[in-house]
């Protein structure tokens, strides 16, 4: 018997629509998410933290309200938060033991955005340690597994955000991403990924890794929904100096669902070697896909796209030593138990606090931004940071947007990489760039290798996420590759494969919530 | 051949702002600890700083009252070090290299230094925030953050200065420019201005010798004080042929010397990198003239107007206008009781000596414009002597009281009753036959002794001008 999909795999921008027509409930919902957190939670453990009765509250004081016109855009909507967003009195770890205690004061910026948009935050999402990492190992409680293959990572550091919205633990996530951590864990888990232009959502709250690349985005299951979130999000804050001023365009509704006539740019270095043949085919069918759409593309060189990834890990470490420096057990977080005098406790404090590649890359940073190395290392890294901007803003004079892979390969197995730092560092070779850049970058489900899911990587102008999100939103369309679940353990229900796009099987979703709720 | 002595300064100055460099909490002083803290000063994971703009013109102001560059774009940068009075582990300031000036650059102040005015080189204006307080209580140490955050300012000049004197003449020149600027209270006393000193010695026409940098100076005279310790300590190791050490030295008020804080200069290395939490500060042209179109009136202009409007002799206005309060209070009791010339004579001896004897300034004392002029009225309607004016201006200074209810209390009330006095001048005429004579002999001086009597019979209360007038009736008819 063929069903619509369970409620926890609906879309947001579906279940605003059951909503409105009073079919189902945010307490339901809830019920139906926490019931997948259960049946899956011990072996995904896409969770730090979760806020069951406060959500439930929150939830039904929406019952009553979501069925209006004017209810906000994310009314009853479940949310994750990665676990380096503050939110004042939840936990807030950043995967580290340094910080296993801390609860903020204040909620960060989209926090408080996304409770003026009505959603239902759920808790906080594991991640590598302060957000350093690309396989969710790096996280101090224990890595996440990707729901497609529970002997594999799902990336990072986003890797808790990303596998609770391919689960269905979570209708919509918000991440963080440095050098691809939205992206390359959306690419690993089969869901959409979108890293926003440098500047576009406030970092007020977020816990800063490297300043100037840090940037919070939407993960979701479709690109409608991630347009939603990132609206929601999306706008200057005077509590961040580095926010924009620009409008926010009202991005759901400026999906057209076409790109004909768009002019695609096909970034040759990320073709070059050290791309998986399954991957390549997989994006190079997508491209055609593009093609067959209406759009034209064509190759594009960056010629400084392979000096990205080491300039990346100059200035990245270098700002994360200061970032970091204040973790030192005078005020807050943890504190070595003894020490007898000022500088033990913090050598201690640090040295105990902090996991492997959170102090690597102190050790790195520190290194770089060293009297006499300043020049060699930080500054030079900085000009090559020019240079690949450049080459971005030439080739957005001949292109509407970019294309290419989001990752060198699918999501690998668990303990891989974790001794080969370098190996794990490849791993952003393609996201890298556009943090550099200050660009915007979606990963969109482009196929399958192996049965692990492949994303496809559009990069757009600074600020023009419109761009982005429709190319991301006429392939989606265009494909099923985005409406495929992973294999999970449902409440009751065997997984559904079914395409979301048609009009929901009223009758068929009623029975099977109902079903459900009685069980 | 003697050796010059150099002199650079770094002064450290609190601005005069309502709210933190970086957040909105408010800066005060001696509040409860930690009670004007937020995340912002705290160094809370995930928050970040946003430029007081009102810093930002107060810098502007102190670049136009110092001739500075203002550059149109400016950078902060981070000073990274280890400290538990600094919350993040980094100091946000605007660090000096190629590409990324600060605030403002290359000014000068004029300075009168021993009889003709000098022009003194600024060579920077920057911004940065303070750090919090290290409290020691008893083996343990607590932190106060409310400090943290608090909008400085940093006045570089260039090695200038060639004596201890001059550098204590510079600063407060600066200072009384800052105040009159609205910049700063500059209260060395408080560490609204803190300054810092580099001092060498060089052969005339050599390059500069090896400095030491003397902190923890907290009033002009220990300014001086200590850079004259320190130029004979360098004086004395260099006639002994041993070299000078770089280094930062201490000045011990108590015992009036340096001593080395044993900071090893070359091993500090503070990381400075572009604050990626800042874009860079613009300053444009715009911004510049409507700060430079509210700038309060210097001390220059000031001195000036008051000897042009209130007709003082240049003595007076420059002691009058050497700091802000002393000058406000002035011009506010001058509205009050227009004798300006009265008033600054007041000023400038009887409150002036009681206020260096009491090593306090005029606004730290209760004594306010209105009782002054109260006062003086007093003295103009003939109620109060001069002599016992001074007694209640003592009062007044100590407990702001008026100075009519003073008087009252006292019974000081000047006796202009001519019956009443009459009757003593008759006294000591009788008490005094040798004076008396003296004066009829045509010896002028000898009616000041017979007043003088006369005040001691009285207590001091007498109107002297009747009295005299009494006298010289009685002593020629008679």
């Amino acid at each position: 018997m063929s069903r619509g999909p369970a409620l926890p795999d609906l879309p947001a921008w579906e279940l605003r629509t059951l909503y409105r027509r009073r079919e189902t409930s945010p307490t339901e919902v809830l019920h139906e998410v926490f019931r997948r957190i259960d049946a899956n939670e011990g072996r995904i453990h896409a969770y730090l933290f979760l806020n069951r009765e406060a959500a439930l509250a929150e939830a039904s004081r929406w019952d009553g309200e979501v069925a209006r016109e004017d209810a906000p855009s994310l009314a009853g909507i479940p949310v994750a938060i990665k676990d380096n967003i503050c939110m004042q009195g939840w936990p807030t770890t950043c995967g580290s033991r340094m910080l296993e205690q801390f609860k903020p004061p204040y909620d960060a910026t989209v926090a408080t955005r996304l409770r003026r948009a009505g959603a239902i935050l759920l808790g906080k999402a594991n991640l590598d340690e302060f957000a350093m990492g690309s396989s969710t190992e790096n996280s101090a409680f224990g890595p996440t597994r990707n729901p497609w293959d529970e002997t594999r990572v799902p990336g990072g550091t986003s890797g808790g955000p990303a596998a609770a919205v391919a689960a269905g633990e979570a209708t919509l996530a918000l991440g963080s991403d440095t050098g691809g951590s939205i992206r390359q864990p959306a690419a690993f888990c089969g869901v959409i990924g979108l890293k926003p232009t440098y500047g576009r959502v406030s970092r007020y709250g977020l816990v800063a890794f490297a300043s100037s690349l840090d940037q919070i985005g939407p993960l979701a299951r479709d690109v409608k929904d991630a347009a939603l979130l990132l609206q929601a999000i999306a706008g200057w804050d005077p509590a961040d100096s580095t926010s924009a001023d620009v409008d926010v365009p009202p991005f759901a509704e400026r999906l057209t669902g076409t790109i004909r006539g768009l002019r695609l740019g096909v970034v040759r270095e990320f073709f070059a070697q050290g791309l998986d043949a399954g991957v390549a085919d997989a994006v190079r069918a997508a491209i055609d896909t593009c093609r067959e759409l209406g759009a034209s593309c064509e190759e594009v060189s960056l010629p400084h796209a392979s000096y990205a990834l080491p300039a990346y890990y100059i200035i990245a470490p270098a700002e994360a030593s200061s970032n970091l420096a204040r973790y030192a057990g005078v005020h807050y977080g943890y504190r070595t138990p003894e020490a007898a005098d000022l500088e033990t406790m913090y050598s201690r404090t640090r040295r105990e606090g902090f996991g492997a590649e959170v102090k690597r890359r102190i050790m790195l940073g520190t290194y770089a931004l060293s009297a006499g190395y300043y020049e060699a290392f930080y500054l030079r890294a900085q000009q090559v940071r020019t240079l690949v901007r450049r080459d971005f803003a030439a080739a957005f004079e001949r292109f509407d947007a970019l294309l290419g892979p989001v990752t060198p390969t699918a999501a690998f197995r668990l303990g891989e990489k974790v001794d080969d730092p370098l190996q794990m560092y490849l791993s952003d070779v393609y996201t890298v760039p556009l943090n550099l850049a200050g660009i915007p970058g979606i990963s969109v489900p482009c196929g399958f290798v192996g049965g692990l899911p492949v994303g496809l990587q559009v990069i757009g102008r600074p600020f023009d996420e419109v761009t982005v999100l429709n190319v991301a939103h006429a392939f989606e369309r265009a494909t099923t590759f985005h409406a495929a679940r992973p294999p999970l353990a449902h409440p009751k229900n065997s997984p559904s494969l079914a395409p979301r796009d048609g009009p929901v099987d009223r009758e068929k979703r009623r029975a099977q919530t109902s079903e459900d709720s009685l069980g | 051949m003697t050796s010059e002595t150099v002199i650079g300064l770094e002064v450290h100055v609190q601005l005069a702002t309502a709210s933190k460099m970086f957040c909105a909490c408010a800066v005060s002083f001696g509040a409860p600890p930690n009670t004007l803290t937020c995340p912002v000063c705290l160094g809370l994971p995930g928050s970040l700083p946003v430029l007081n703009r009102r810093a930002v013109e107060l810098g502007i102001r102190t670049a136009l009252a110092l001739g500075c560059r203002l550059h149109p774009e400016s950078q902060f940068h981070r000073k990274n070090y280890y400290y538990p009075d600094l919350p993040k582990n980094y100091q946000i300031s605007q660090y000096e290299y190629k590409g990324h000036p600060p605030l403002a650059t290359g000014g000068a102040l004029s300075v009168p230094l021993g009889g003709e005015a000098r022009a003194v080189s600024i060579r920077r204006v920057h911004l940065e925030e303070d750090t919090g307080k290290l409290v020691h209580d008893g083996a343990a140490s607590l932190v106060d953050y409310n400090r943290s955050g608090t909008p400085l300012m940093e006045v570089v000049t260039e090695p200038d200065l060639r004596s201890p004197l001059e550098a204590r003449l510079f600063l407060a020149h600066l200072r009384s420019v800052l105040q009159f600027a609205e910049v700063t209270s500059g209260r060395l006393e408080e560490g609204t201005l803190r300054c810092d000193a580099n001092l060498s010695l060089r052969l005339p026409g050599q390059p500069y010798g090896t400095r030491t940098e003397v902190k923890n100076m907290n009033s002009l005279r220990s300014v001086e004080r200590a850079l004259r310790f320190e130029e004979v300590r360098q004086r004395e190791i260099r006639a002994r042929g041993q070299a000078v050490v770089q280094e930062t030295r201490h000045w011990d008020e108590d015992r009036q010397v340096t001593f080395s804080s044993r900071e090893k200069e070359e091993a500090q290395d503070y990381r400075y990198f572009p604050e990626p939490d800042l874009v860079p500060l613009t300053v444009d042209a715009g911004w510049i003239d409507r700060v430079r179109a509210e700038l309060p009136e210097l001390p220059a202009a000031r001195r000036r107007r008051y000897i042009e409007v209130f007709e003082l002799p240049e003595h007076d206005a420059t002691v009058l206008t050497t700091t802000r309060p002393m000058a406000e209070f002035f011009e506010q009791a001058a509205r009050l009781f227009p004798q300006p010339k009265v008033i600054s004579n007041w000023l400038i001896g009887d409150v002036s000596a009681y206020l260096n004897a009491a090593g306090r300034e005029i606004d730290d004392v209760p004594v306010r414009p209105e009782s002054l002029a109260g006062l003086l009225r007093l003295i103009d309607a003939g109620v109060l002597s001069g002599r016992s004016a001074k007694e209640v201006l003592e009062e007044m200074l100590r407990t702001g009281r008026a100075a009519d209810a003073i008087v009252a209390e006292r019974g000081l009330n000047q006796i202009s009753d001519e019956g009443m006095l009459t009757a003593v001048v008759q006294e000591v005429i009788a008490e005094h036959p040798g004076p008396v004579q003296d004066v009829r002999a045509g010896k002028d001086q000898a009616v000041t002794f017979l007043v003088g009597q006369v005040m001691k019979k009285t207590r001091g209360r007498a109107n002297p001008a009747l009295v005299h007038r009494l006298l010289r009736e009685r002593l020629s008819s008679g």
